[in-house]
């Protein structure tokens, strides 16, 4: 079947028939008009504006992250400062901010399956939970629930953004222009559990502050949040059940905070509380590094 | 303990939870089991077919191409109707909320649908044409739907099977074909080429594909050296 008595006059064929040059052109012919292009420039139009929107969630997202940060930091200067309404006024200006963004992102998903885009916005969305959430602690010493959260993501167009807009239409439709978000409800766990992680570096430099009820409070709050979540155990998702880990260790260290004020705190003069403490958690982190 | 600690009690772990109920860890159970269950008689239907098909790689099989595609597309009403069940599984405006689920079998499903065609017309399948084999929609406003990168996905695992194709109808004696699969999977590379593909799963996809044009180039090489190209199909043999 090899045919080599074929093979006499191949020098000759082969450039008849397949000269690299012609090959080229009946490529070039091929990518003007036929079928099979037309359809394949139509998905590449397709792909680019997936993706396109997929980039601008992710920038939106950082965005969203890297604010929700910048207010947790800012909460957690409450212990040591002593106007702690300047900054709950101030991280709720931030927390607007956050949530400008967020608008943006309920605009972008309009029309849209969100969960085809959930990768590029979840991680935003958990830090901004993070930070509602601890905020609505500090505020009431008390969960904030997932409903809560995303009342707060309902966005109706503003009078000026209507002007710059669309110029043209009247503020009639526009009332009708509203855009919502919903947190998931896994969003909402990971950024609960991430809270939990806050709360133990509250109780912390709390303690630094001689301040002694806080810690037995905040290790309160974390038991009930740790025995929800043990209550879903590995039914639910995956991540879950990875922050469930984390928030054992973060629930050990305000244990062991209270513990040791509970045993030692009437001994020490409450200035050198901070000094008992630290020492403690240098150890507990020794113990982590090596299990 | 604390004086403090009268804020949240049950009540907490209500809330904690209460975000469960609507992420029902029972209700989501019972929807992915039904979801695998489905996609699981899909896979055995893909491989069925797929087993039908695959009788053209062996040198007998050229011959019936076309009664294994009739073949073929009467399996493809059990996909039809299979698939139909999986859109009852779950609420219609969470396709991407278990997207990964089907995406494996309805990326087989997208190739076994390109190669029947192709047998048939030795065209390029279109979303569309895919879709109503297999019964379901092409855009996403409609419904269930061909999600756009697992149709190139199932096109790109067609390539490499067309490469196959064009080694093995050598060994049948049909010299003509593989010609015809170079220019088509050169038409093919090039409209692959008008795309901009994120460094995904696709792109890796995508980069395979050219080993598989390289492949049949060097099909086609070997044809001509031998000037097998000239003649018509089966008389290679004889010689």
């Amino acid at each position: 079947m090899s045919g080599k008595e074929g093979s006499g006059g191949f020098r000759k064929r082969k450039h008849d028939n397949f000269p690299h040059g012609q090959r080229r052109e009946d490529k070039e012919n091929v990518t003007s008009s036929s079928a099979l292009m037309i359809s394949f420039k139509s998905f590449q139009l397709e792909l680019d504006t997936r993706h396109d929107k997929y980039e601008r969630l992710v920038k939106l997202s950082r965005d969203i992250t890297i604010e929700s940060k910048r207010t947790i930091f800012l909460l957690h200067r409450i212990t040591s400062s002593p106007n702690r309404e300047e900054i709950l006024n101030e991280s709720e200006v931030k927390l607007d901010a956050v949530r400008q963004k967020i608008k943006q992102v309920a605009q972008e998903l309009t029309g849209e399956d969100m969960y085809q885009f959930h990768r590029a916005i979840s991680p935003g969305l958990q830090e901004y939970v993070e930070a509602v959430s601890f905020q609505y602690f500090i505020k009431t010493h008390s969960l904030i629930s997932a409903e809560e959260i995303n009342k707060q993501l309902v966005f109706t167009l503003d009078e000026k953004e209507e002007t710059t807009n669309t110029p043209s239409s009247n503020s009639h439709n526009k009332q009708q222009h509203t855009w919502s978000l919903k947190v998931t409800p896994v969003d909402y766990l990971l950024g609960v559990a991430d809270l939990t992680g806050e709360l133990m570096r509250l109780c912390i430099s709390s303690v630094g502050n001689g301040d002694i009820d806080t810690p037995f409070e905040l290790s309160q709050f974390l038991r009930q949040i740790y025995d929800g979540f043990t209550y879903i155990g590995n039914t639910g998702p995956y991540e879950v059940s990875k922050k469930l880990y984390t928030l054992k260790q973060s629930l050990a260290k305000v244990e062991n905070a209270c513990y040791t004020l509970k045993v030692r705190g009437s001994e020490i003069p409450k200035h050198m509380l901070a000094d008992v403490f630290s020492t403690k958690a240098d150890m507990m982190d020794r113990e982590e590094g090596l299990s | 303990m604390t004086s403090l600690a009268g804020a949240g009690e049950g009540h907490l772990i209500a809330r904690v939870c209460s975000a469960l109920h609507h992420l029902p860890t029972h209700v989501l159970h019972v929807r992915l089991q039904e979801i695998r269950k489905v996609v699981q008689t899909l896979e055995q239907t893909a491989r069925e077919i797929l087993t039908l098909l695959q009788g053209v790689h062996q040198g007998a099989g050229f011959q019936d191409i076309p009664k294994k595609c009739q073949k073929a597309r009467e399996h493809f009403g059990a996909v039809k109707t299979q698939l139909a069940s999986l859109k009852t599984k779950f609420p219609a405006d969470q396709y991407y909320r278990f997207h990964e689920h089907w995406r494996f079998v309805l990326q087989r499903l997208v190739f076994l649908a390109a190669f029947v065609v192709y047998l048939e017309t030795e065209t390029l399948v279109t979303r569309e044409a895919v879709a109503e084999i297999l019964g379901i929609e092409a855009d996403r406003e409609k419904g269930f739907h061909l999600d756009i990168e697992d149709y190139l996905s199932g096109i790109l695992t067609f390539a490499s099977e067309l490469s196959r194709l064009a080694v093995n109808s050598v060994t049948a004696g049909d010299y003509s074909r593989p010609l015809r699969i170079s220019t088509f999977i050169n038409e093919l590379d090039s409209g692959f080429r008008l795309l901009n593909l994120k460094n995904d799963s696709l792109r890796k996809r995508y980069d395979g594909l050219k080993y598989d044009v390289k492949k049949i180039e060097e099909v086609v090489y070997d044809l001509s050296i031998r000037g097998l190209n000239k003649e018509t199909s089966g008389a290679g043999g004889e010689k």
